[in-house]
Parts: C-alpha cells; structure tokens; sequence
C-alpha cells in the first residue's frame, strides 16, 4: 500500500489538474508510472504488478474516485509500436466533475495477465469479464471470471485481431469483392461453418455436450443444496433456483437473470447476458470511421441521436489532432442539441412507462406515453430520414438542417399528405405537447400511492455503492451524486445553456423516477432556450466537410463520451493512422451505461421480493443493443 | 381518477369534432389528426389510409435511370459504376460488376450489372449522400414483405431500376436542390458533354430539344408533383410512360416556385380546376392518336 | 368429359362424386382460414431494434388490434405467430427454437427486418445467425431496418392472405392433421460455435477431410468435451444410420421436393450399410450431404444453386479429387485399425 508522504499533504492533490497529476504521478513513482508518450496519446502507463497500488492511490489520494471505463486493446501488428501486447485502459474521472485520467497496463498477448481492479473499483467486474472473454486476459483476484457476452465453450477469444469468424472476408473495409468485380454471393453460401472451429475428425451428436449452462449453475458459486431445510417460523423449506428469461416479458428484449430464492425472498442474483451480443466493436474494427454512425444506431436504439453524438464528439476529438477538418458550426450544434434533447424525452417515457409495466401496470401507461413519442419520432423521420435509426451526425456536422416544413409525399396507394411547418411544429411539440404530457404523467404518478408503495425504498443503492459500481445517469443521480456529464465536463453548447442538475438523495426506485421526471422538464427548459437560436441561426451551413467519404484520422486515442438517457456513454477509438490498412479505427470501444449499471443489479436485489427484481431491472433502464453491443 | 375522466371525455369529444366528416373523402382531416393539434393520437387505418412517409424518408436504395420515354437516352443508367457506393457501405451490401469495353478494355460508365441484398441493407442511406452523380437514392417503396428470401431478396439491376420520373415525383424539393447543384436536369456527364459540344451532332439535337428554361422546368415539375400527389396513386408512379404533354406553367405554381403547398385554398381549388381541364385535353389527343 | 361453362354454371348442373366433397372442403376451408387469420395472436417476444417498432405496431398508432392480432401472449403455448423481430445470435437461437417447439400448431412465423432474414447489418458477426430460417421455416419476410410499423403491418397482411390461400384438402398446408405429433425441430448445441445437430453428419466429413489434409487433429482440449470411449467404438452399420438420421430429421423442414430426395438418399445409406463395406458408407453419406447442406439454407427448389456455390477452398467434401479420398481412405483405416488395437489393450 502506497502511504501518503506529508509534502502531499499540504498540496491539495484532489484539485489538481489532470496534466499535473500525470507529472505528479511520475514523479511520485518513478519507474512504475511513466507517462504515456506515444503520438496522440495521453495519460500514464503504470507497471502492471503495482496497478492495484496505483490505483488505489489515485482513487483516494488523487480523487478520481469513479472508473468510467476499462478496456482492453490487443496492439497486434499495428505498426506504430514495435512490440505486439494487449493494454487496459482505464479512465477515471472525478465526480467532481473534469477530464479523465488515462492509466494504462501492458501485458503480452501470449499469458495475458492483469491484476484485478475489482477490489479498488466494484464497476471494472463485468468489465473485466468482458475483457476476459472477448481477448482472453486473465485477472487474478477477479472472484468470478467467467464468460459474459460468449457462452462457455466458446472457442476462443474473438476480439483479439488474430481471430477470424466464419465469415471473414477481409480486414478491412470496403471488401475488394464489391467492386469493380462484385458478382454476387451469400456469405453462409461461400463458408457454411467457417473455418474458426476445428473439429475432431471423428466428431459426432454423442460426443458434444453443451457445457454452457452447466458450467453457468456451477459458476454462479452458489451451489444449491436442496437437501438444506430453512427454518421459517416451524415451516421448513428449501432454496430454489430460477430462471428468468432471456425470453421473459419483463427482460426488456433478451435479458437473463438466474436467482437464487428463499421463498419469494432473493437471496442472490446473476445477470446473464450476451443474447444479444452482435460482435459491434468487432465489426466497428473493421469498419471505416464514416460505417460506423448507423452501426452506433443500433447501440441503444431507442435514443439513436444520442449514441451519434456520442461516437462523431470521439472522431472529432482525434480529428482536431491535425486532420483537415472544420469544426461543426454554431447551428449544428444547436441541432444536435436539439435532437439529442428530444431523443432524452422520448427515453425517459419509455423506460418510466416500461418502468410502469414492470409495476404491474400492463401496458396501459406505455401506450399514454409513446403518444408524444410518435410525433417526436415523425419529426425524426423528416429529418434524418428514419423514425429509429436516424444516422444524423456526421464528422464536423449534421447530415442535414432541418427541412422548412414537414411534408410527405405519396407515393402508395391510399396514402395520405400531412404538411406541417417545421418551426410550428416544434414550437408547439415544445411548449405545449410534450410539457402537458409530463405533467400528466406528474399528476397520475408522483402521488399514486401503488407507485410510491412499490418504488419507495426499493433497490436501494448507496452513494458509495453507485459511484464505485461505476453506475451512471439516473441511477447515479438518483442516489445523490450530482454527476452530469453535460455539467461535469461540458461538451457542444451546454455551457452557454442553462439547466439544473436533477439528482435525489434516496437512492431507491423511486428516487430514480424522479430522477428521470426531472430530467424531461430540465429537457424542455433546454429546448425552449434552442427554439430562438434555430431562429437565429437559420440559413447557417450545418456541416462544412462531409462530402469525404473517406477522411483520414491523424494518429491517437480518444474517449468521446456523452451524457445519453440511459447514463455516460462513451467511445473509446484508437486510431493507428493513414495507411491503408489501418485507415479504419484500431480499437473501437463503446461504455455502454447500460451494461456497466447492471453490475449492481445483484446488489439491489438482495433481500427484495421477486416482483420487486423485475421492477428494479426496469428502474435501471437496459437497453439489451447497448448492454450486449 | 379525474384525469382518467378527461381523456375519457376527449376521446369521445374528438369523435364528434372528426367522426362525421371521417368517412366523407373530401375533407382531408388526416393531416389535422396527425398534427400537433389533435388530442392523443390517432390510429392510421393502415390499409385503407396510409401515413406517406416524409422526403427524406429512406428504405432499401434504388437506381436512377432516365425516364423509358427520354428522347435520346430512354433507360440509361444514371451510375457510372464509380464504386463509391460500394465503399460507403457500411454493411457492405452493395456488389457492382464494371462494365468494360471488349475492344478497348476501358470501363464504360454504365455498370453491367449492380445488386444489392436486402437482408444486409441497413437502410442508412450513405450510399444517396455520397453518390456523385445522384444516381441511387433511397426507395419510399416499403411494402416488400415476400414469402421466400432466398430467390427475391437480392434485388438486381432490372429490379432496382427506377425512371428519374419516380425520383422525382417522390422527392419533389430535393430534385430541385440537387439540379440546382448539378446546374441541369440531364445526367452529369451527358451535360458535360453537351457542354462540351463533343459530338455536334448530339449537340444539334440537344440544342432542338432544348430543355425548358429553369425556373419553368422547376415549376412544371412542383406542377406534376402536385398533381400526382391529388390523383392518388391509380396511376403507378413507374407505369404508363405515357408522353409528357407541353402545358404552360400555371401563373399560380410559377408564383410558389417550388413550394406549391404554400398556397391559399383558393389557388389550390384554381389549379385543381386547370389540371381536370388539362387532363380532359390530353385524354382527348390520346384519342386522336 | 367435355363441358361447357354455361352448363357448369347452371345450379341444377349436377357435381361429379369424386368432387362432391371437395366443394364442401373449399367453403369449409374458407371459413376455417377466416378464423385463423382473424386470431392470429403473436408471442410477446422482442429480440433487438425491431421489437421497438413491433411495439409502435402494437400501440395506439399503427394499432395491430385491427387485424385480431391484440393478445400478445408472453406464452408460446397461447401463440400462433413468432415474430422474429431482430437479430439472432448464436446463444439466442437455442432459446427460440425450444419455443418454437412448445408453440401449439397451426403456428407461423414471420421474420421482421433484414436481421431476422438473413443476417443484416451483423451479419459478419462471430456470435449472428444469418437469418432465422436456417432454423426455422420462416412463412412472411419483411425487409428494412428496421420495418416501419407500416411495413410490418403489411407483412401481416401478407401473412393473412397466405393463410387465406390455405387449402384443407392439401396435406402440405395442413401438416398438423397428419398422423401423429409434428416433428419438433432439433435443438442447436452450444459447442466450441454453434452446431445445428442436422448437420452433424456434414460438419463430420468436413472435419475427416481437414484432418487427413494436416496432421494436427485436435485443437486446445479445454474447448472441446472429453472423448468418450464408448462412442468412439460404434459398428460401422450403427454408425451409417446416425448419419442418416439427421438428413431424416432435416426433411420436414424443406420442401416436398427435398423431402423425398433426402428420404430417398437415407435409403440409399442404410442400404449401403446393410450391403456393409466402408467405401460404400463413404460414398453414400456423401451424396446425401449436399441435401443436409441445402435443406436448412434453401426452402424450395434450389439444392442446385446453392451446391456449386458452396465451399471454393477445399471445403468441398463430396468433390474432392481422388487422391485426397484415397488419403482419407488411408487415414480412416488406420484410425480404425488403432482404435481396434486399443480395444485389445482394453481387454
């Protein structure tokens, strides 16, 4: 354990700025922590023995007491380095709020080994168990490293660069097969099982087993006895095991919970995921930095905007760098603003009307709810093209301004023309619509006392707990840290905005409820305060360089992060430069708030009854594209 | 409990504002159901009345062509076979074969064959923004549910192809944005070169068809927009090539320019008038024919 | 017999024996199919993206109640119709084929978006499934990504007026009033990747074939189950029919047409066992393989397009040249010799 030296004493190191703790750091401990100098990086690079040791001391000393994300780079064959070795980096922040600090530990790829950082920080868990799955680094002092995306029995680690999927074609895009050439073919046609997998020769039905649910009970280190009686009041019973999901109607999509239960009391808890586990960051890897903005639609699809915004504030951060790049105008800003802001309304009346369902309320409130969403989503449409998906922003703007008005055309038969002035419409969607919607959402909710029965004092999760879970949104703010990113550190024109903060001191279900009210009516101030500046700002160009279909992204790393409905969403992308072929990005990460924030799920569980557990997953608000990615 | 009442009764009194006039065609309250001054939301009865989808809406991409009835180059392809759809593709969904020239071994800009397969296709619509010579745009088309993927689900040339009518008729603004860039109605390069006056022969005959001037092309085509728009879609918009009559610009389109829909009912009910006029003519040519 | 249509119009026209029953069947079969399609209830089941605008579908808007289609069951004993509304992926499609299995016939499914048909945007993914009809029979697609509830609202529609083309009197549109219970379809296995037990027989060949070229056999032990002894020692006749066994299982899920072909080819390998001989079972069971191969990836009439454009490096088993079947020929009897040797150890 690292001690305290009087000198630091006297300096207050938990103000400091983030270059001088890195000077501090190296100076504090030379030949353990060397700063970070590779071109277009940042932060330290600590000695991977004494990781846990540093960590701790910039946790406590240092004050960067919340772990934003932890991942994992395999550095195979990139050409800027000259040795071949996996990385973890680590970002943490302080919740006081500014930059990150970047440390990082290097381990070679053949036994990757990297101490665990779960008892410093309780949020790097799933972290690391995703790291331990995709890239096959070992974390000794983790409790329970198992899978957590792959199945047990996977073969193999698939995010690591020297691992081919059955359908490989190429390591990068576009394909040479497309054009000029591109006869075309199906992929399962061409490679029916791939050639990832090598099977015994003599393999049949009898000799495969599949050991991915026995080793899931067995794993989940909470054998149960059944032979073992519990005494309740002279009623003798037993433990039990159940299953909820991944096709359960409470999982929001294909989410997996294994309880343990006494009764109906939950004596423990195991999120399954990975049901949805869509490769995204393998594809984002080899995809060009312009493929990647739909792909991040479908992250969290239900606030596409806010997953753009997120991803193109990464790739700007590495193209101010030094690439021939226009910064995005004041009236793109305002745009994306305004999208963004919306698209938290539109999250927000959905995770509480799902919240709702979860409660018991089947259905009804959902439907009250997405009313307002529909019309929101209409406007999408018009402008971005698409009610979900919108694909908007673009590197240095947005796809396009807003249309003058919001006209359809027909095309179909019996289809019907509707006309709306763009600004009339917003207009009235922002000062009387979506208002009235909330606070009849207000009148029917705040005070129902099934709600407040339900919600109060449910799922409970400390101050201490959310900030060491590395929980974030709502949930974080929910249990009275007033942690923002859009306040903490401050990205596009939320500085010049003006807007509280909501957070409640509870820290139950409830609190995030309100957590989340709070947040729309903070939404609608926002964008009553960008009606007049998309006046103002009208006929400004809204994006400056997006006919290069294929720009060049200088050398570096950043981590483009943004507060979404559902907590801090951030994207973490290396780029290895302008060759060929690693024009496209080396390591594309995304800290999804929806996986991280289930890490205490089980923590919230205890000693809740099982009803009370599908309605703290609801209070969480998951999005399975987001958590499985 | 009282909110509950409210809606209650609003349901009921929206019934009654809308409910008598929802079966009589000539009043158009979709657009009031669906607008911001509607109470709740309102159901679109699918089938019978469909929500058209806004401009920039974007399903599965289409070829451009010229229209099958073009005076010099009936069904060409817009697409150069440049490729850059192929390469902007995020899903990578896009196969193009070049076309070459057997004798000479150079490309020709016309691909020999394109195909895109629907079941990667995300819809994202990089492949209309990037697209040079505005050759593929995004389809509004999506009613495609079929009942086998294997044989119908790669859309080939013949089935992506669509007459730069049916581009137009379903983005009636942006059709005139993008002239506006290209700075003619033809393709690109066959502008280059008629510009170009390469073959004067070609340059003769463009020069004899010479294309209407610009703000009356514009106009003209906001017009037949328009119109399509109001007759609904018993005419296919891809069917009946039928030759396009010359008809003078009405004064009251000329005056909208490209924006027909910023007009007061009465000029609406004037052209509604012009256009029935205009179509008993062409029905009465098409006779003499 | 010669008639003419103004006779067969008159009502007193009198109906030939051998039809008599079929105009009732076809007025029978109307209304029967006006009641299935008028209650189709689907399953409450939400994969990805799509099942957002499956609910947008569901709710007030779009409204799917119009078509009777209102009771999402959560259920897949209370539902007749799967949407498949999203990606699949590997670890999610064990689940959704246990489901389809417990779904009560008649039952349909409709795969919603350009995921669920074949793949989409993810398709490259290590851990997606390319289409859901690699499992199972898939009755309406509908493109886009996602669909907007209007085109998925269309696809049911397509889904109804599939039901209303539905005859009675075909066994093939009616399967569930054939003798006995339906096949269920085999549950995928969770292995080192995801093996469909249908082409458990092919998977075979490919490996034998890989294994003769190269000499390394086994890859890292820990991702593979320990060999057991006991199933390693099967009679040769034994082992030919669990070869056919899965053709037999894949048959109910392709067309007619591949269904005969397929029993017709595990004839052909029982047949061959019986006569005995290893060459025969080899050449055998690889004439029925390109069936296996096509009856999951082709629903109807296609077995041809899809075998020449399968495998180009190699992986071709059933056209190799002679000599690499000549080397696995070798290779195959000294495995068996080896295994009988150890045998004579045992005992």
């Amino acid at each position: 354990m690292v001690m305290t030296t009087p000198e630091e004493l006297n300096v207050d190191l938990k103000a400091t700025s983030v270059e001088e703790t890195v000077s501090h750091l190296t100076q504090r401990f030379p030949g353990i922590v060397s700063a970070d100098t590779r071109e277009g990086y940042g932060g330290v690079i600590v000695a991977k023995d004494k990781l846990v040791d540093i960590a701790r001391y910039v946790r406590d000393v240092l004050g960067f007491d919340y772990l934003s994300s932890a991942t994992p780079v395999d550095y195979l064959g990139e050409g800027n380095h000259s040795t071949d070795h996996l990385e973890m980096v680590y970002h943490a922040y302080r919740t006081s709020g500014g930059k990150a600090l970047v440390f990082k530990a290097q381990t070679d790829r053949e036994s990757a080994e990297i101490p665990s950082l779960i008892h410093v920080w309780k949020g790097a868990d799933f972290q690391e168990r995703e790291a331990w799955d995709l890239y096959g680094i070992r974390f000794p002092g983790h409790p329970s490293l198992r899978r957590i995306l792959m199945w047990d029995g996977f073969a193999g680690h698939p995010m690591r660069k020297d691992w081919k999927e059955a359908y490989y074609e190429e390591d990068h895009k576009p394909f040479t097969s497309r054009w000029p050439g591109g006869h075309v073919h199906r992929a399962e046609e061409k490679s029916i099982f791939g050639h990832n997998v090598r099977y015994p020769a003599d393999i049949d039905l009898s000799r495969l087993t599949d050991v991915s649910e026995s080793t899931l009970y067995s794993g989940f280190g909470m054998g149960v006895d059944v032979t073992r009686m519990v005494d309740h009041h002279g009623v003798e019973t037993n433990e039990l095991m159940v299953n909820m999901g991944p096709h359960h109607p409470s999982t929001h999509g294909v989410f997996r919970m294994m309880l343990r239960i006494d009764g109906e009391t939950v004596l423990d808890l195991d999120p399954v995921m990975g049901y949805l586990h869509r490769n995204h960051e393998k594809i984002g890897e080899r995809n060009t930095y312009l493929h990647n903005i739909p792909f991040t639609d479908r992250l969290d699809y239900i606030s596409s905007m806010g997953n753009n915004h997120g991803y193109v504030l990464a790739v700007e951060q590495l193209l101010a760098l030094g690439a021939k790049y226009n910064p995005p105008t004041y009236r793109a800003e305002v745009l994306r603003v305004l999208m963004v802001e919306l698209t938290r309304i539109v999250n927000h009346l959905w995770a509480i009307g799902f919240w709702l369902n979860d409660l018991g309320a089947f259905f009804t409130p959902v439907l009250y709810f997405i009313q307002e969403r529909e019309r929101i989503l209409d406007f999408f449409e018009a402008v971005a093209g698409s009610r979900m998906m919108c694909n908007y922003m673009r590197f240095g703007g947005v796809f396009a301004d807003v249309p003058e008005r919001i006209h359809s055309v027909t095309n179909l038969i019996n289809d019907r023309m509707r006309d709306f002035d763009t600004m009339q419409f917003l207009t009235e969607m922002i000062n009387e619509r979506i208002p009235r919607t909330i606070d009849e959402l207000d009148a029917y909710l705040t005070q129902s006392e099934i709600v407040r029965v339900r919600s109060e004092g449910v799922g409970i999760i400390s101050r201490e707990d959310a900030i060491g879970y590395s929980t974030a949104g709502p949930l974080l703010r929910g249990s009275g840290v007033a942690y923002d990113v859009r306040r903490a550190d401050p990205y596009s024109i939320y500085p010049e905005l003006d807007f509280d903060v909501a957070v409640e001191t509870s820290g139950d279900m409830y609190a995030r409820y309100m957590v989340r009210l709070r947040e729309m009516r903070e939404s609608v101030r926002i964008l009553k305060q960008l009606l007049p500046r998309l006046e103002y700002t009208k006929g400004q160009p809204v994006n400056d360089n997006n006919m290069a279909y294929s720009g060049k992204v200088p050398v570096g790393e950043s981590y483009g992060r943004v507060e979404n409905g559902k907590g801090e969403l951030g994207f973490y992308i290396v780029s290895a430069g302008e060759k060929k072929s690693t024009a496209n990005p080396w390591r594309y990460h995304v800290r999804a708030p929806s996986f991280i924030n289930l890490t205490p799920l089980g923590l919230m569980s205890r000693g809740s009854k099982v009803a009370d557990v599908v309605s703290i997953l609801g209070s969480i608000d998951i999005v399975l594209g987001e958590t499985d990615r | 409990m009282l909110l509950t009442l409210r809606h209650f009764v609003e349901s009921y009194v929206d019934d009654v504002r809308y409910g008598f006039k929802k079966f009589s065609p000539a009043v158009n309250n979709f657009e009031a159901r669906q607008g911001t001054q509607a109470t709740g939301v309102f159901t679109v009865q699918y089938p019978d009345e469909k929500l058209a989808v806004p401009e920039r809406f974007r399903f599965v991409p289409f070829l451009v062509v010229e229209d099958y009835d073009h005076p010099e180059r009936p069904g060409k392809d817009w697409c150069t076979s440049c490729g850059i759809c192929a390469k902007v593709c995020p899903p990578q969904c896009i196969w193009i074969v070049r076309n070459e020239d057997p004798a000479t071994g150079r490309p020709i800009p016309e691909p020999e064959a394109f195909f895109i397969d629907i079941d990667i296709c995300m819809n994202c619509g990089f492949c209309a923004e990037f697209c040079p010579f505005d050759a593929i745009k995004m389809d509004h088309d999506y009613e495609l549910a079929s009942f086998d993927r294997t044989t119908n689900h790669i859309f080939d040339k013949p089935k992506l192809s669509k007459e730069m009518r049916y581009w137009k008729t379903i983005a009636p603004t942006r059709v005139v944005e993008e002239m506006k860039v290209r700075g003619s109605w033809e393709h690109k390069d066959a502008a280059k070169a008629a510009r170009r006056g390469g073959a004067t022969r070609d340059a003769a005959r463009e020069a004899a068809t010479a294309p209407a001037p610009k703000a009356e092309v514009e106009a003209k085509e906001a017009k037949r927009e328009e119109v399509r728009a109001r007759k609904a879609a018993a005419e296919a918009p891809a069917a009946a090539p039928a030759p396009a009559p010359k008809v003078e610009a009405a004064p009251a389109a000329a005056s909208g320019g490209a924006k027909p829909w910023e007009e007061s009912h009465d000029d609406r009910e004037k052209r509604k008038q012009a256009a029935l006029a205009r179509k008993a003519a062409r029905a009465s040519k098409r006779d003499e024919q | 017999m010669e008639v003419s249509l103004q006779e067969l119009n008159k009502t007193q026209y009198p109906i030939p024996a051998e039809l008599q029953n079929n105009v009732a069947i076809t007025s029978l079969s109307k209304i029967y199919n006006w009641g299935r399609r008028n209650s189709m209830w689907p399953m409450l089941f939400g994969l990805a993206c799509c099942a957002i605008e499956m609910i947008a579908t569901a709710s007030s808007r779009f409204d799917f109640s119009r078509f009777g289609m209102e009771v999402m069951r959560a259920t897949p004993r209370q539902s007749d119709l799967m949407i498949v509304s999203g990606t699949v992926t590997k670890k999610m499609v064990v689940p959704i084929v246990r489901l389809y299995n417990q779904m009560p016939e008649p039952k349909y499914v409709l795969a919603m978006g350009a995921c669920a048909s074949g793949g989409g945007p993810f398709k490259e993914g290590y851990n997606v499934v390319s289409g859901i009809d690699k499992y199972l029979p898939v009755d309406v697609y509908v493109p886009g990504c996602p669909p907007t509830p209007q085109a998925l609202l269309f696809g049911l529609i397509a889904l109804q007026r599939k039901i209303d083309g539905q005859s009675l009197t075909t066994a093939d549109d009616v399967p569930w009033y054939g003798v006995g219970p339906s096949e269920p379809t085999p549950v995928p296995i969770l292995g080192p990747d995801i093996i469909d037990p249908r082409q458990m027989d092919m998977i075979r060949r490919m490996a034998e074939s890989k294994a003769a070229k190269d000499a390394i056999s086994l890859p890292d032990g820990r991702a593979l189950p320990a060999v057991k002894t006991a199933a390693a020692v099967v009679p040769v006749a034994k082992k030919a029919t669990a070869a056919a066994a899965p053709v037999a299982a894949a048959a109910p899920v392709a067309a007619p047409a591949d269904d005969k072909r397929a029993a017709a080819l595990a004839r052909k390998a029982a047949r061959a066992a019986k006569t005995g001989g290893a060459p025969a079972e080899t050449v055998a069971v690889e004439d029925a393989a390109p069936a296996a191969a096509a009856a999951p990836v082709v629903t109807a009439a296609a077995p041809a397009a899809v075998a020449p454009a399968v495998p180009a490096d190699g992986a071709k088993p059933w056209e190799e040249a002679d000599e690499i079947r000549e080397q696995r020929k070798a290779a195959a009897l000294a495995r068996k010799a080896a295994r009988a040797s150890k045998r004579d150890e045992g005992k």
